[in-house]
C-alpha cells in the first residue's frame, strides 16, 4: 500500500460506493456494470459475481444484460478503441471501403482486438455527426470525411 | 428563487443577448461574434477558430466592445467551423485559424464583412447574412429556437430568451387540466416517430389515479442519419428540463428520468450540468420557485442497444433490466416505469413543449397542414449540399428541401430519391419530389416521417444495396425476443445478400415481399414491424434495379460486385 500501490484504490472505493448504494436492488444493474466497464475496460468476471451477489440478481440475469448492449464487454479491450461509424450518411458516403482498410491494416475484423491488444476494432451505429460523414473516431477523438487511403496515417498516431 | 427573482433574473440577462435579438443593448459590446460548438463544427477544429478570434480580439484591444460566444449547432453542418457575427447576422463558413484576423480587422473594426468566407450558394450568388441565405430563408424555428444563439449550458441565457417563462406561467395560472388541455390544442404530434398526438397521451398519465407516477424522455435516438435530439439536448439542455417540469405538473409527478445513448457523451455531460443548475435556482427540486410543486429529473445513461428506443425495451432498461420490449396493453401510460403510470415522449416533443404554452395551442397549430401541425426538425445528410440541422413547417414540399434548403445534389449528379425514417421508413424517389412533407403523405408514399432522419442518395446509390444496408441495421439491433422479427429478417437479409452478389433467383421478389407482410403483422414491437418498410419501398419504386440484379446479373448503378458476369474479382 501506500507510495507502492498501483491498483485503482481510488476506482474500487467508487464501484464499492455503488455496490452500496444498490445493495439487494436490481434496478442498479446497467448502472453498476457500466461503472466496472469504465474502470476496467471490460466487465472481469469476479466482479460480475460480485454483482450479482450484491445486488440480489441471478449471476445469468447479469450475463443476459451484458451480452444484450453493446457497451459491455467480457473480454478485455485494446489500448486504443477505433470506432468507424457506419450510420446511413456514413455508409452511403463510403463507410465499407474504410471498414475493409481498416480489418486489413490491424489484420482482425471488426468487433475484435488485436493481438498486442494496441486496437479495438468495432462498428458502431450513427454517431450524429452526419454532416461530416464518414465519421472515425480513436479513443473519442473524431476524425471526419474518412477515407481509405488516410487510415494508415491515422492510426500511426497511436502506439 | 421566487417568481420575483426570476423574472429580476430575467431582465438583467436580457440586455447581454440583446444584440443577438435586433434590439438595442444598453451595454458597450457592439458585436457579438457566435462561434458554432456543435458537435460537426467541433470535430472540424472550431476550438482553433475559436481561440484565435478570441487572441486577434484582444490584440487588437476590442475585448470591451466584442463579444465571443460559443453556441450550439448553428445547421449547416458541411460549412463548418461557422460563425455568426451579430447584430447584422453575417454569417462566416469554413473559417479557419489564419481567417481571424481578418474578420476581426476588417468586420469588427472597420465594418466591412470579408466576402470570401460568406456563404455562396451553388449558383455563384453569396449570401452574407444569415437572412439572406436560402439554407434559412424556409425554416421556422421552434424547437430549434435556442440552438446556435445562445451558449448551451448557461441557464442565465435560456432564461433572458424567456426560458422558465412557461413554468412560472403554468405553476402561477394553470390548473393541471388546463396544460393539458393546451398541448392537445396545439395538435403536436410525437417527434420520436409514431406520431400520437402527445396530448391525449398528457390526458391517459393525467387521468390515471396512482401514488406515484414518472415522466420520461426517450434520448435514446439511434435512427442512423438522425442527430436533432442529439442537437436539442447538448445546446438547449434547458429547453426539455423545463417542458418534463411542466410534463410534471400537468400529469402529477414528482420524478422523472432522461434516458440518453451512450454515444452521445456530449449530450450527457450538457445535461447533467444543465440539471445541477436548475437546481442551483430553485427550477428544480423540491418547492421549486417557492410553491408546493416538486420535482426532480434523474439521467440515465443507455448501454448501446438500438432497441431501447422502443419506449417498453426503454423502460425496461432503466429498471436495470435487458432492453426487451413486452407486448402493449397495457401502455405505459397505464403501467410504466416500475409498473407506474409513466408518460414518456421523445426529446423533440419535448423541445415544443414551452413555446406552446407561451403562445398558446392555436399558435402552434397554425403552422404546418390540417392533420399535421407545426414544424418538425430533419437532418439533412447523404448527397447532398447543405448537410445539416433543418426545422420547417410541415407542408413543405420535398423539392424545397432538396433544392433550396439542401442546395441540391453535388458533384451535378441526378437526385434519386430521399431516404426518410431511417430503418423503419422508405424511400421517395424523384417523381415524388412536389409531395408536401406531413405525415399523411409520406406514409401514403411508403415511407414516413419518423425521428426525421432524410439521408439523399444520388444515381451512384445501389437501391437494393441501400435496403440491404437498412436490413443489416435492424438484423443487427433486433433483440431476438420474438421469432419474425429475429429470424425473419435474417432470412430477408440473407436473400439480399444473395441478390447483391449476383446469386438471385426467380421468384426471389415474391418471397421478399411475402416475407415483409407476415413480419410486418407479427412482430412484437416496432423495431420488427417497420423493418421490412425499406425493403417494400424499393421494390415499390426500383423494381427494374432488383430484376436487373436478378435476371442480368447487373447493378445499375456499378455498386454490387457481380462475379457471375464479367471478370472475377
Amino acid at each position: 500500500m501506500g507510495a507502492e500501490c498501483k491498483c485503482n484504490c481510488d476506482q474500487d472505493k467508487k464501484l464499492d460506493a455503488l455496490f452500496a448504494q444498490y445493495k439487494g436492488n436490481p434496478n442498479g444493474l446497467i448502472v453498476v456494470m457500466a461503472a466496472i466497464q469504465e474502470v476496467h475496460g471490460y466487465l472481469p468476471k469476479d466482479l460480475l459475481i460480485k454483482t450479482a451477489e450484491e445486488l440480489g440478481v441471478p449471476l445469468s440475469d447479469v450475463y443476459g444484460v451484458a451480452t444484450f448492449y453493446a457497451a459491455f464487454s467480457l473480454r478485455p479491450r485494446g489500448r486504443h478503441s477505433v470506432n468507424l461509424c457506419l450510420g446511413t450518411a456514413c455508409y452511403v458516403k463510403g463507410a465499407p471501403e474504410v471498414q475493409a482498410m481498416l480489418e486489413k491494416e490491424m489484420g482482425i475484423k471488426a468487433g475484435n482486438t488485436t493481438e498486442d491488444r494496441r486496437f479495438s476494432l468495432d462498428l458502431v451505429r450513427c454517431l450524429g455527426a452526419c454532416g461530416i460523414a464518414p465519421v472515425l473516431t480513436v479513443n473519442g477523438e473524431v476524425y471526419p470525411r474518412m477515407t481509405a487511403e488516410k487510415v494508415s496515417e491515422v492510426l500511426a498516431k497511436y502506439e | 428563487m421566487n417568481f420575483a427573482e426570476l423574472e429580476l433574473l430575467r431582465a438583467t440577462t436580457k440586455e447581454s443577448i440583446k444584440l443577438r435579438l435586433g434590439e438595442e443593448p444598453s451595454d458597450n459590446f457592439k458585436y457579438h461574434v457566435l462561434v458554432c460548438g456543435g458537435t460537426g463544427c467541433l470535430s472540424i477544429g472550431c476550438q482553433n477558430t475559436l481561440e484565435a478570434l478570441q487572441k486577434a480580439v484582444e490584440s487588437q484591444g476590442l475585448q470591451d466592445s466584442v463579444k465571443v460566444v460559443v453556441t450550439g449547432c448553428m445547421g449547416t453542418c458541411e460549412m463548418g467551423p461557422v460563425i455568426t457575427v451579430f447584430p447584422e447576422g453575417y454569417y462566416y463558413c469554413r473559417v479557419q485559424p489564419e481567417d481571424a484576423e481578418e474578420i476581426v480587422s476588417s468586420h469588427l473594426k472597420e465594418g466591412k464583412f470579408v466576402e470570401r468566407l460568406c456563404y455562396h450558394a451553388a449558383d455563384g450568388s453569396v449570401q452574407p447574412r444569415k437572412s439572406d441565405m436560402t439554407f434559412f430563408k424556409k425554416q421556422q424555428r421552434v424547437a430549434l429556437r435556442n440552438c446556435g444563439l445562445i451558449n448551451q449550458t448557461s441557464i442565465e441565457e435560456y432564461i433572458a430568451m424567456d426560458g422558465y417563462k412557461a413554468l412560472a406561467k403554468v405553476l402561477q395560472e394553470m390548473t393541471p387540466q388546463q396544460v393539458v388541455d393546451e398541448v392537445k390544442k396545439s395538435g403536436l404530434r410525437g417527434r420520436g416517430g409514431a406520431g400520437f398526438p402527445t396530448g391525449v397521451k398528457w390526458q391517459f398519465v393525467l387521468d390515471q389515479k396512482a401514488d406515484q407516477k414518472y415522466v420520461v424522455v426517450n434520448g435514446d435516438e439511434g435512427d442512423p442519419g438522425a442527430f436533432m435530439d442529439r442537437s436539442v439536448l447538448e445546446d438547449d439542455p434547458y429547453s426539455v428540463i423545463e417542458a418534463m417540469t411542466i410534463a410534471g405538473y400537468a400529469v402529477g409527478a414528482n420524478k422523472g428520468f432522461a434516458y440518453i445513448r451512450l454515444e452521445y457523451p456530449r449530450a450527457i455531460d450538457h445535461f447533467t450540468k444543465a440539471l445541477t443548475r436548475a437546481r442551483e435556482l430553485n427550477l428544480l427540486g423540491d418547492n421549486i420557485l417557492g410553491t408546493d410543486f416538486s420535482f426532480d429529473i434523474e439521467i440515465r445513461v443507455g448501454a448501446g442497444a438500438f432497441v431501447c428506443g422502443e419506449e417498453t425495451a426503454l423502460l425496461a432498461s432503466i429498471e436495470g433490466r435487458r432492453g426487451e420490449p413486452r407486448p402493449r396493453p397495457p401502455f405505459p401510460a397505464v403501467s410504466g416505469l416500475f409498473e407506474k403510470p409513466t408518460l414518456l415522449n421523445n426529446v423533440e416533443t419535448y423541445a415544443n413543449i414551452c413555446p406552446i404554452i407561451l403562445k398558446g395551442g392555436e399558435w402552434y397549430a397554425s403552422m404546418g397542414t390540417e392533420k399535421s401541425k407545426g414544424t418538425k426538425v430533419f437532418t439533412l445528410a447523404g448527397k447532398i449540399n447543405n448537410t445539416g440541422l433543418v426545422e420547417i413547417p410541415l407542408g413543405l414540399t420535398l423539392r424545397e428541401m432538396v433544392e433550396d434548403i439542401g442546395g441540391g445534389v453535388p458533384g451535378g449528379k441526378a437526385f434519386k430519391a430521399a431516404q426518410t425514417g431511417g430503418p423503419s421508413g422508405g424511400c421517395i424517389p424523384a417523381a415524388y419530389l412536389d409531395t408536401p412533407i406531413d405525415y399523411e403523405n409520406l406514409s401514403a408514399l411508403g415511407s414516413i416521417v419518423g425521428s426525421g432522419g432524410m439521408i439523399i442518395v444520388d444515381e451512384g446509390t445501389c437501391m437494393v444495396d441501400l435496403a440491404k444496408f437498412y436490413l443489416g441495421f435492424t438484423q443487427d439491433e433486433s433483440c431476438g425476443k420474438c421469432t419474425p422479427c429475429r429470424i425473419g429478417t435474417k432470412r430477408m437479409l440473407e436473400i439480399l445478400e444473395r441478390i447483391t452478389k449476383g446469386l438471385g433467383k426467380e421468384g426471389d421478389l415474391e418471397l421478399l415481399i411475402e416475407l415483409a407482410n407476415s413480419i410486418k403483422a407479427s412482430a412484437l414491437c416496432g423495431l420488427g414491424q417497420t423493418a421490412p418498410n425499406p425493403i417494400l419501398s424499393t421494390i415499390r419504386y426500383f423494381k427494374d434495379e432488383y430484376e436487373a440484379h436478378i435476371k442480368d446479373k447487373t447493378c445499375p448503378a456499378g455498386v454490387c460486385k457481380m462475379p457471375r458476369k464479367g471478370l472475377k474479382s
